[in-house]
Order: C-alpha cells, then sequence, then structure tokens
C-alpha cells in the first residue's frame, strides 16, 4: 500500500502554509517549461483520473491563468489567477483561486498566494512550491480536499502496473 | 460513493476510540504483545468494568481482538485502522504524488525529443 516517493517531501512550517519539494531528474528549464506551458500543463496537471481540456497562460507580470480541470465523471474544478513575479527559469508566484469553492465571500487580500521555487544541481531540479492561505481553517481544507483523489489515484496507479504485468 | 461513505464511518469509529488518552495508552502497551484485562488495568487508577468498557469501543472500532477461546480471554493490537487513518492523512502528499508521476513522464519524453533533435543537427 505504500506509494511514497522518498523525493517528495510535504511540511507545514506555519499555521498558513504547505511546502511542497521535489527532486526531478530533468534540467531547470524543462522542469520550468512544463509547468508554463499550456500544451506541456495539459499533459500532467490533471494526475489520474483528470484532464486538463483547458490551459490558458498569459506568462508575465500582472497577466492572468486559467486551467479548466475535468474528472472522468465530468465534474469540472477551475483553477485561475494573477502572476505576481516571473523570473524564468527560476521562481513563479501566483495567486490561486478556485472557482465555486474560495470565491465564497471572496476579498482580494484573502488571495492564496502560490511561490514556485526552481534550482538546478548536476542536472537535476528540485522544485519547491510554497501555499499560503488566507487561514488555518483554508489550509486545513486545502489539505483535506483531494483525500479522495489521492486515494483513488494509488488504487489506478495500481490497476496501470498490474496492466502492464498482464 | 457508498464505499467511500463506509470508510468514512469506519475512520470515525477509529478517531472516536483513539480520543481517550486511557484507550491509547491501553493501545500503547498492546504493541508489546497480547495481555489480559488484568494487566491492561494494572497501570490505571480506574475499576475493571470501566476498563472493560475501554476495551469494548477499541473492540467495536477494530483496533483490538480478543481471544474467545482462551480462558483470559487475552486483548491484541489489530493495526489496520491505525494504518488507514495514516493514509487518510496522506491523502495530500499521493495526491501530488500523482500528479508529479505524469509530470517525470512528461520529463523524460521531452528529453528524448532534445536528444533527438540534438543526434538529427
Amino acid at each position: 500500500m505504500t506509494t511514497n516517493s522518498p523525493r517528495l517531501i510535504l511540511s507545514l512550517p506555519s499555521d498558513r502554509e504547505i511546502v511542497i519539494s521535489r527532486v526531478f531528474n530533468a534540467p531547470r528549464q524543462l522542469v520550468w517549461d512544463a509547468w508554463t506551458r499550456p500544451d506541456y500543463v495539459k499533459r500532467w496537471f490533471g494526475a489520474v483520473g483528470w484532464t486538463v481540456p483547458v490551459c490558458e497562460i498569459d506568462l508575465r507580470p500582472g497577466g492572468t491563468y486559467r486551467y479548466v480541470m475535468r474528472s472522468a465523471e465530468g465534474q469540472e474544478v477551475i483553477m485561475r489567477g494573477v502572476y505576481r513575479e516571473v523570473v524564468p527559469p527560476q521562481r513563479l508566484v501566483s495567486t490561486e483561486v478556485f472557482e465555486g469553492f474560495s470565491e465564497v465571500g471572496y476579498r482580494p487580500e484573502d488571495d492564496t498566494v502560490s511561490t514556485a521555487v526552481l534550482t538546478e544541481r548536476d542536472g537535476k531540479t528540485t522544485w519547491t512550491g510554497t501555499i499560503l492561505y488566507p487561514s488555518k481553517e483554508i489550509r486545513d481544507g486545502a489539505l483535506a480536499t483531494p483525500m479522495e483523489e489521492g486515494m483513488n489515484g494509488s488504487f489506478d496507479r495500481l490497476d496501470a502496473v498490474l496492466a502492464t504485468m498482464a | 460513493m457508498g464505499a467511500s461513505m463506509a470508510a468514512q464511518d469506519s475512520l470515525g469509529n477509529t478517531f472516536a476510540a483513539l480520543a481517550d488518552p486511557t484507550r491509547r495508552a491501553i493501545l500503547a502497551r498492546l504493541r508489546q504483545g497480547e495481555a489480559p484485562v488484568t494487566v491492561l488495568a494494572e497501570p490505571f487508577d480506574i475499576s475493571l468494568p470501566a476498563i472493560s468498557r475501554h476495551l469494548k469501543v477499541l473492540e467495536r472500532a477494530g483496533l483490538i481482538a480478543r481471544s474467545r477461546d482462551a480462558k483470559w480471554r487475552p486483548c491484541r493490537l489489530d493495526a489496520a485502522p491505525i494504518q488507514e487513518v495514516a493514509q487518510w492523512a496522506d491523502g495530500y502528499r499521493q495526491f501530488w504524488e500523482a500528479r508529479f508521476a505524469k509530470l517525470d513522464d512528461l520529463l523524460v519524453e521531452l528529453q528524448g525529443e532534445e536528444n533527438k533533435r540534438d543526434d538529427d543537427q
């Protein structure tokens, strides 16, 4: 049942933050492209059982992005925001809103802010994402939300592995 | 959906059972091996019936099993529900693991394409 990769580090350094760090076996420019080019984002960001039929990215400070994620059952989750800092291929700061979730009682000062930092060493890239939430309650809600997908995802991956063994 | 609701219900039972410090202490003791009620009661300043009530809660939550046959009906730990709790808490990590596994595949593919272009030149 354990599917944990030792390369992913998840930490909660404060009540309002989630930090994820992961090493990718690729140069920094390529990892940056995979995160910021719509044709690439569409191919991996949907996680297991989800596609990304729409991905719009205007990659400049003040520019906006909008991702539509769709489940196999047709459920849609829309994530969008505004870029605050764009420093290719090392730093990307943006706001993050999930339509239908965080818009209830939305105030601009309540923005969730996502900061990604990429560093390269020996041809490998460490991607560190810090998500700062407006409150502990919203942070905890975000931690709990992907539970179902995470569990289903691990079973889907098991199915995929079993299929290759057949 | 039904299976998922059932899973949440059993998680609820596990959390409720683990919410009490006496019950957690009993589980900690059982990590050393099975033990009869009298032995489990020793560290606590409460009555045997009270300990038995705690054991019933743990048993209903599936956290312990009690032998039906042996004279002393020793209790032993069943770790499965605790693993379920750990898995629940690990959902966010698994979500990102799944996403990054796909990103790994994409990066491998993109590097393959780059190498191929370099070869062609």
